[in-house]
């Protein structure tokens, strides 16, 4: 980071920015683990308890929304500092959406109450979870401290999140082609792994926000992708 | 999957060549200037494009209003100071000893920090200039000022107190007036040094829309404390520091992302 402002109340607003983003990431990182442990362990409770914390994160994000107006509006920021919180303010709306589709999984937990509950497709939606958790860690970090390697990791490993969302995917039309009455299950089931597979989409946007703010360009290039949901089908042989 | 030597195509370049190169109006070439024996600029390299809005920014003592002052000679009216190295106005060289000053003065046209309308009327102080280098009939005239005034989008406020005192006007009004007897003469190039430092916002605003405008007919060069209006009006800005150019680029991208430190720290506020 560059050394300090002439204006100090300069730095302790950029700071406070960050600091904002650090807290709304935490919320955001506990909120994806409290809704899929809800999902897991059919807790109904604390399924609740993730619904009521994205109010949280959205009065957060809004908090942040405005701080950085302020800040533009006072200060008139130009290069690294107008990057850092324009950064800023990219990063708590992708945040707010993680908050989003985790308040959603958490809302379909009460759903979820019938006896079939194949233990080899909630394994793989924890493991896809697990994947995704720690590309918002890591990239939430690489933003902290403003590391650019780190955040093109995540931005090129988003693959494998999507190799497993693909294969959940064929597994559960499977089940619900066997007994329709899969089905109201499956089908919440697959809307949660789509949206912590959107989760991991969320941690590619920020670690390309993480590019801008270090290097003050956009990235053209494209993202590898393994999300083949669009094309799954359960045809015989496919 | 972990190699990061992998080289980024970026948005960047595309975005920050939006501004096609334009034909050299005035060149720059290892230019040196001294204060006696203080060496204030050393080997500058510039080109001022035509038709184009050049700012000049950096801290105080830096060299750009010394700069300014070499494009029309202005340093010639003190003893002691001289210039080094090439300086060329399309193809007159600036800096030749046996130029006509008049002539390049009449061709580079310089307007100051502070307001300085000769104490006469609207009128005369616009025809003053042009009657130094032009003989021409009374109704001429008229039409010059009038065309003048226009330029200084002043026209509509003092085209009925043309022979009211120039120092009647506003701060504000009276830049414009300065603006319009610089524009009188046609000049090719038109210096601004700190044309705004002494003007209250809605006046600041009026001369920056007016340098917009004056740039579709002559080149401009501007130095400005005021980063933000060194961002609003220049296609290319010049950042200099301790009488060196450090960065010379589009605006756009000296102000989002400046390839030096040293420009960096100046336009955010870190300096010193």
């Amino acid at each position: 980071m560059a050394s300090e402002h002439t204006a100090k109340a300069f730095d302790s607003d950029l700071q406070e920015l960050t600091r904002l983003v650090a807290e709304m990431g935490g919320l955001a990182e506990r909120m994806i683990t409290d809704s899929v442990d809800a999902l897991v362990r059919r807790d109904v409770a604390l399924g609740q308890r993730v619904v009521a914390a994205d109010v949280e994160i959205d009065n957060l994000q809004r908090t942040i929304e405005e701080r950085a107006v302020l800040t533009i509006a006072r200060r008139q920021p130009m290069a690294i500092d107008l990057r850092e919180i324009v950064g800023a303010m990219r990063v708590a709306t992708d945040l707010e959406r993680i908050g989003d589709l985790a308040k959603n999984m958490g809302k379909r937990v009460a759903a979820l109450e019938s006896d079939f509950h194949p233990l080899k497709l909630i394994r793989g939606l924890e493991h896809m979870t697990d994947l995704v958790q720690s590309q918002v860690k890591s990239v939430l970090d690489a933003y902290a401290a403003h590391d650019l390697p780190a955040a093109m990791n995540v931005w090129k490993s988003d693959e494998e999140v999507d190799a497993i969302c693909t294969s959940l995917f064929r597994e559960l039309l499977t089940y619900m082609m066997e007994d329709p009455r899969n089905i109201s299950f499956c089908i919440h089931l697959m809307f949660c792994a789509k949206n912590i597979e959107r989760i991991g989409d969320h941690a590619t946007n920020i670690a390309e926000t993480v590019f801008y703010m270090i290097e003050g360009q956009q990235i053209l290039d494209k993202r590898p992708k393994g999300d083949m949901t669009t094309f799954a089908t359960t045809v015989p042989g496919n | 999957m972990n190699d990061l030597s992998v080289s980024m195509s970026t948005a960047g370049a595309a975005a920050h060549a939006a501004l096609p190169e334009a034909p050299a109006k005035v060149t720059a070439r290892n230019l040196n200037f001294y204060y006696g024996e203080h060496h204030a600029l050393k080997s500058i390299n510039l080109t001022l494009g035509t038709n184009r809005v050049t700012a000049f920014i950096g801290p105080s003592g830096c060299g750009k209003s010394t700069l300014l002052r070499i494009f029309n000679r202005m340093y010639d009216l003190y003893p002691g100071q001289r210039a080094v190295g090439q300086l060329m106005l399309d193809q007159t060289n600036i800096l030749d000893p046996k130029l006509d000053l008049n002539l390049l003065r009449a061709r580079v046209g310089m307007v100051f920090q502070k307001p300085t309308p000769f104490p006469m009327t609207i009128y005369e102080n616009i025809a003053f200039g042009i009657r130094l280098y032009e003989k021409i009939s009374k109704s001429e005239m008229d039409g010059r000022v009038e065309k003048a005034l226009r330029g200084g989008a002043l026209w509509n406020e003092v085209k009925d107190k043309l022979n009211a005192s120039g120092l009647s006007l506003s701060g504000g009004q009276q830049q414009r007036l300065c603006i319009a007897r610089t524009v009188a003469v046609r000049p090719e190039v038109i210096l601004f040094d700190e044309p705004c430092s002494a003007l209250d916002p809605i006046s600041t605003a009026k001369v920056e829309e007016l340098i917009q405008e004056l740039s579709e007919d002559y080149t401009i060069a501007i130095v400005t404390h005021n980063m933000q209006q060194a961002a609003r009006v220049s296609d290319k800005t010049a950042f200099m520091y301790l009488g060196e150019l450090i960065e010379f680029d589009d605006t756009s991208k000296i102000f989002t992302s400046p390839t030096d430190r040293r420009t960096q720290d100046y336009i955010t506020g870190r300096f010193g």
